[in-house]
């Protein structure tokens, strides 16, 4: 009733192609972006921007860099966290010898160097396939965390071996380092978020992301139609690489404030694959469907029993939230297998014949 | 109708949700003290005995005296599984209950402690990482929040050499002595080699850095390497599994066990118990006695166990970590009161129990009140020393029991100071911070 | 001029001055790479059966360890806990054909990653949840002393742990070949649809293979957990495996034991001769690296099926 799209018609070939046909949608995603602006702020104290929503939204961003690579070019990663080691270490280090370059501007540029990294480590994926690829991107994961701890430079060799974000500011205001207030950096990821999500819907859709699909869906048979598998691939590693690179500056820019290479280590790869394959391969709004559920479940179930004021030891609560998060995922997986992704779009079928469902 | 249910059971997660974002702290007069701990995960045999140790003291201060001057001390428990992610959450779900906010911050985990240091002075709770975490935060100067007392990686490092060189007879006789420094290839590991680097300049000992991947299950090229290289003596800076696995290496290879020392967290129970017999002799440095032979035990047991010592036991009571965190405990309560000495017999808030830590001066005498006499050492932080460079003592384990082998070795504050100073001023440099004056 | 020196000379000089040392190094070497062929063994087992890239080996090595652990602390003979532990992770193999394999029957490689994920999370927490946390000591009447052979050091548990893998790699390779399981279950691995379509029962060919996978579990975690007590770190050894089932092939148990073998040889030769030059620590991504140099030359693993690709 409410999700219908009769009597919408397009007249130009632009409208048609907008990234949001359907004015229903246009209208939702405005709704979404002017409550996340305009109200999150405002209302959620500092608990739920620093330890929910910051997190949640460089999630989201590492979440579509990897889901561009694996979702739409096939290329399997789990190098994710040393892809966003080397952009909050290129960061830390540009930021450190040229205080006077603005810090979000430093931010792409780490992109860019991680964008380089990522097409050093993506080359063998010419030769390697599949499950096997991941050895490529495992060795990108080890090498590039012992070569952060093992060489001072990257840390200004300051003897705690750790990168801690200085103070920044930006148009005045402070946006990085401690007394930049969570309101700031929760404002400034979702900006990132919201630009770079909507640059990756675009390139998706366009010559490049069909060219990635060509790759994945067969390899051989896109090269047979002119599609240059060295490019296509590389470029896949390279645009994957420059979003984890930026995920990774926000990361420990305006989250975690320091870090060691630990905070990188292969299990941050584990998570956003997760966020992935959850959310929906080859999905951008799946990207942020799993990285809220895999960043946000966890913290509501940890402290779901002291919501029913039921007291319960930390540790058995721990372990009771792992087997229903464990429990959870491998339902999802059955209900739908191909993510929420594919949920969400079931959902639009539901609304759009509701409340008359034949 | 699947999807039914996932619709309801999505909705009835964003109810919960909703609620976690109602939910208000109800405040009383109490002075709240958060415990970030690790119950589980790959650090649990270290986490268990810490935490059960800081809720066995927080609770005997309440039973026993009725709390801190009178006020209450309560206390949340909240898991972290040493991760720091997670320890950014319990940090800021913990920080705003009781009546005036989290008095202090024990965080017992490097990585959470590296993360918390800036935002000690915005948030205004102070930072006690008890023999961890940043040394150079040793310099009350920049570090206004954090104290590390009552002696750090670096002091560590020097009271080992120390203790090298008296055994091997002398200062002179370092010359040319093999010492290897087997260590945690991460932040914490490498702590202790600048300090090393520095001595072995001076003494002219032969240095050798073996790093241990995380997580330290297999070391096998580690002790080959000693093996063919022969070292005299061997520090370890090990965490976790990477210990009993160094350990049972080592006894492999038929190395001399009491020329093996561990740093202060390669000194557990945890530690050797798994690696069997191959861990008698070993030894490690210590800030306090092992065991359960003093006042402050026999209050825990007949207080919070009813006197019921095989429970005690079952709750890590005399493990070494445990007694460590009885008197990181004991100093977290006693900058309490000393707080409350100059501002009142009220609850504390983080920057007055900042004042009675940087204030804090627990004699001899004191400590023997608190039942813990010969357990440490007395200490009195200062506004440019928040380490005090406390000695130290060498422990062995003899299959059993932990016991002293060494007196109180003083680390050298003439090497380590400087050091000390020149890596805060790099930090304050870094991330302008105007050193203030003391 | 120096960097050549230390890369490409003085190593090998090192060796050639001590020969003794560079046998102790190689031997030792072997002997790792078996126990992490243990460990890789399991993988091999199920993603040759059904196919499926078991994230969750590492906690069922940690589940199987904690379990003959705390059996062990009640009191049970070893004996008897060992039948126990290994009743336990077949009726574990029976749950997990029955909840998590057969409604994702046909899906993708991935999306039954992504299930033995979840899988994971649940046998860490039910595991620490019924035994605890804490680390135990495993002691199961292994020897552990040190004997010297031509100045070679060698350890009677290593070679024992040693022994234990060949045997286990010998009964599961004749097993796989000679046994009307053996061969339904080769079949399964080639296509579920034929062997389905011959008659060879699915659901009983993957029930098998999960508990002989669970077994496997059982003594990778009796081995590692006896270097290292039983705790939770023992899941964090799957990720030692990982490189050794990559360049083995994921489908081969022969490839298993000699990417091991590659890899424990492999990694502590760079550690120790090439270690220091680097500031050491370099086992962890030199075991990658070495494997992604082999998979340049063969893609497929050095025993896996090979790849081919019709349009």
């Amino acid at each position: 009733m409410l999700y219908r799209e009769a009597g919408q018609f397009k007249t130009s070939y632009a409208k048609d192609q907008a990234v949001f046909p359907i004015i229903q949608d246009r209208w939702f995603i405005a709704l979404i972006l002017v409550v996340a602006y305009g109200v999150v702020p405002f209302v959620a104290n500092e608990y739920w921007l620093q330890a929910v929503l910051i997190p949640f939204l460089i999630f989201a961003l590492a979440a579509i860099g990897l889901n561009l690579l694996t979702g739409y070019a096939g290329q399997l990663s789990l190098g994710t966290g040393a892809f966003m080691a080397v952009g909050a270490y290129a960061t830390y280090k540009i930021t450190t010898a040229f205080p006077e370059i603005n810090i979000l501007v430093v931010f792409v540029m780490s992109g860019f160097v991680a964008a380089g990294v990522g097409v050093v480590f993506g080359i063998p994926s010419l030769r390697i396939k599949g499950f096997y690829l991941a050895v490529a991107t495992l060795a990108a994961q080890f090498f590039i965390l012992w070569l952060f701890n093992k060489v001072g430079w990257f840390y200004n060799d300051n003897p705690s071996g750790t990168i801690t974000a200085p103070p920044r500011t930006f148009l005045g205001i402070m946006v990085a380092g401690p007394e930049a207030t969570a309101e700031v950096r929760y404002l400034i990821s979702l900006t990132f978020l919201v630009i770079f999500a909507l640059l990756a819907k675009n390139l998706v859709r366009g010559r490049i992301g069909r060219s990635w699909m060509a790759i994945r869906d067969m390899d051989v048979a896109a090269e047979i139609i002119g599609i240059r598998p060295l490019q296509t691939k590389l470029l896949a590693f390279a645009i994957s690489s420059f979003y984890c690179g930026v995920a990774g500056a926000m990361f420990v820019f305006l989250w975690l404030g320091s870090a060691e290479t630990e905070a990188f280590d292969i299990f941050v790869s584990f998570q956003v694959l997760f966020m992935v394959i959850i959310g929906g391969l080859g999905s951008i709004l799946g990207s942020i469907l799993g990285a809220a559920f895999i960043t946000l479940v966890p913290i509501f179930l940890t402290n779901a029993p002291a919501l029913v004021n039921l007291p319960m030891p930390t540790d058995l609560g721990k372990h009771i939230e792992e087997i229903i998060f464990g429990g959870m995922i491998i339902f999802f997986l059955i209900v739908e297998p191909n993510g929420f992704a594919r949920l969400w779009q079931i959902a639009k079928e539901k609304l759009r014949r509701w409340p008359f469902p034949y | 109708m699947k999807f039914r249910h996932l619709l309801l059971a999505t909705l009835a997660v964003a109810v919960g949700v909703t609620g976690v974002f109602a939910a208000k702290v109800a405040a009383a007069a109490e002075q709240f003290i958060p415990m970030l701990v690790y119950r589980t995960g790959p650090y649990a045999p270290s986490g268990i005995p810490v935490a059960n140790g800081f809720r066995d003291y927080y609770t005997l201060v309440n039973k026993r005296d009725g709390g801190i001057n009178g006020v209450k001390v309560t206390f949340e428990e909240c898991e972290t599984k040493y991760n720091t992610k997670l320890g950014v959450e319990c940090y800021e779900k913990l920080k705003n209950k009781g009546s005036t906010g989290a008095s202090l911050v024990n965080p017992f985990s490097t990585g959470i402690t590296y993360q918390l240091i800036p935002k000690a002075p915005v948030d205004k709770i102070p930072i006690l990482s008890m023999g961890y975490g940043r040394t150079a935060a040793a310099d009350g100067r920049v570090f206004k929040w954090i104290f590390n007392f009552p002696t750090t990686y670096w002091s560590q490092a020097s009271a080992f050499i120390k203790y090298v060189s008296r055994k091997e007879g002398g200062w002179d006789k370092l010359e040319g002595v093999k010492i290897a420094h087997v260590y945690h290839n991460s932040a914490y590991g490498k702590e202790a080699n600048p300090t090393l680097k520095v001595l072995a300049k001076k003494y002219g000992f032969k240095l050798t850095l073996l790093a241990v991947d995380h997580p330290g299950q297999e070391q096998k090229a580690t002790w080959l390497q000693i093996r063919r290289l022969k070292p005299k003596w061997i520090f370890m800076s090990g965490w976790g599994v990477m210990n009993s696995v160094a350990i049972k290496e080592a006894a492999a290879i038929n190395y001399p066990m009491d020329h093996f020392v561990g740093n202060w967290w390669s000194g557990t129970d945890a530690d050797v118990i798994p690696a069997g017999d191959g861990a008698i002799g070993y030894t490690s440095t210590a800030f306090h006695d092992a065991g359960i032979g003093f006042k402050v035990h026999d209050d825990i047991i007949k207080y919070i166990y009813g006197g019921d010592l095989a429970k005690a036991k079952e709750n890590n009571i005399g493990e070494v970590l445990y007694n460590r965190t009885l008197v990181n405990a004991m100093f977290g309560i006693e900058a309490i009161r000393t707080a409350m000495g100059k501002f009142g017999n009220k609850p504390m808030t983080g920057e007055q129990v900042r004042w009675g830590l940087e204030n804090l001066d627990i004699t001899e005498a004191r400590l023997k009140e608190l039942g813990m006499e010969g357990f440490t050492k007395p200490i009195k932080v200062s506004c440019a020393d928040h380490e005090t460079m406390g000695p130290l003592r060498i422990q062995q384990w003899d299959g059993k029991k932990w016991s002293f082998i060494s007196d109180w070795i003083k680390p050298m504050r003439e090497v380590v100071r400087p050091m000390i100073e020149k890596a805060a001023a790099a930090y304050a440099k870094e991330q302008n911070i105007t050193p203030r004056a003391c | 001029m120096d960097l050549v020196n230390v890369l490409f000379i003085a190593p090998f000089l090192d060796m050639a001055d001590a020969p003794v040392f560079l046998a102790e190094v190689v031997i030792s070497g072997v002997l790792t790479g078996v126990m992490y062929s243990l460990v890789a063994l399991g993988f091999v087992l199920i993603f040759k059966a059904s196919g499926v890239f078991n994230f969750a080996q590492g906690a069922m090595v940690l589940f199987a360890a904690l379990t003959l652990v705390g059996l062990m602390e009640r009191g049970v003979p070893v004996w008897l806990a060992l039948i126990g532990t290994a009743a336990v992770m077949v009726a574990l193999a029976f749950v997990i054909e029955r909840v998590m394999l057969r409604p994702l029957i046909n899906q993708e490689g991935i999306i039954l990653f992504m299930a033995t994920i979840g899988l994971d999370f649940l046998l860490q927490g039910v595991g620490q949840i019924a035994w605890g946390s804490n680390v135990k000591v495993l002691n199961i009447g292994i020897p552990n002393k040190s004997f010297e052979v031509g100045g070679i050091l060698l350890n009677e548990f290593d070679l024992f742990a040693a022994l234990i893998a060949a045997v286990l790699v010998g009964v599961l390779a004749v097993f796989f070949q000679k046994t009307a399981i053996g061969r339904a279950l080769r079949a399964v691995a080639d296509d579920h649809q034929a062997a389905l379509a011959v008659g060879i029962p699915l659901k009983t060919i993957w029930v098998i293979v999960w508990s002989v996978a669970g077994i496997v579990a059982l003594v990778a975690g009796i081995m590692w957990g006896a270097k290292s007590g039983v705790q939770f770190s023992l899941s964090l050894i799957a990720l030692k495996s990982l490189p050794v089932l990559i360049l083995g092939g994921f489908t081969s148990i022969p490839g298993a034991i000699i990417g091991g073998l590659i890899i424990g040889v492999g990694e502590k030769i760079a550690e120790i001769y090439w270690g220091p030059a680097f500031g050491g620590a370099i086992e962890g991504w030199f075991a990658y690296m070495l494997a992604l140099v082999f998979l340049l030359f063969r893609p497929q693993g050095l025993f896996g099926e090979r790849i081919i690709e019709r349009v």
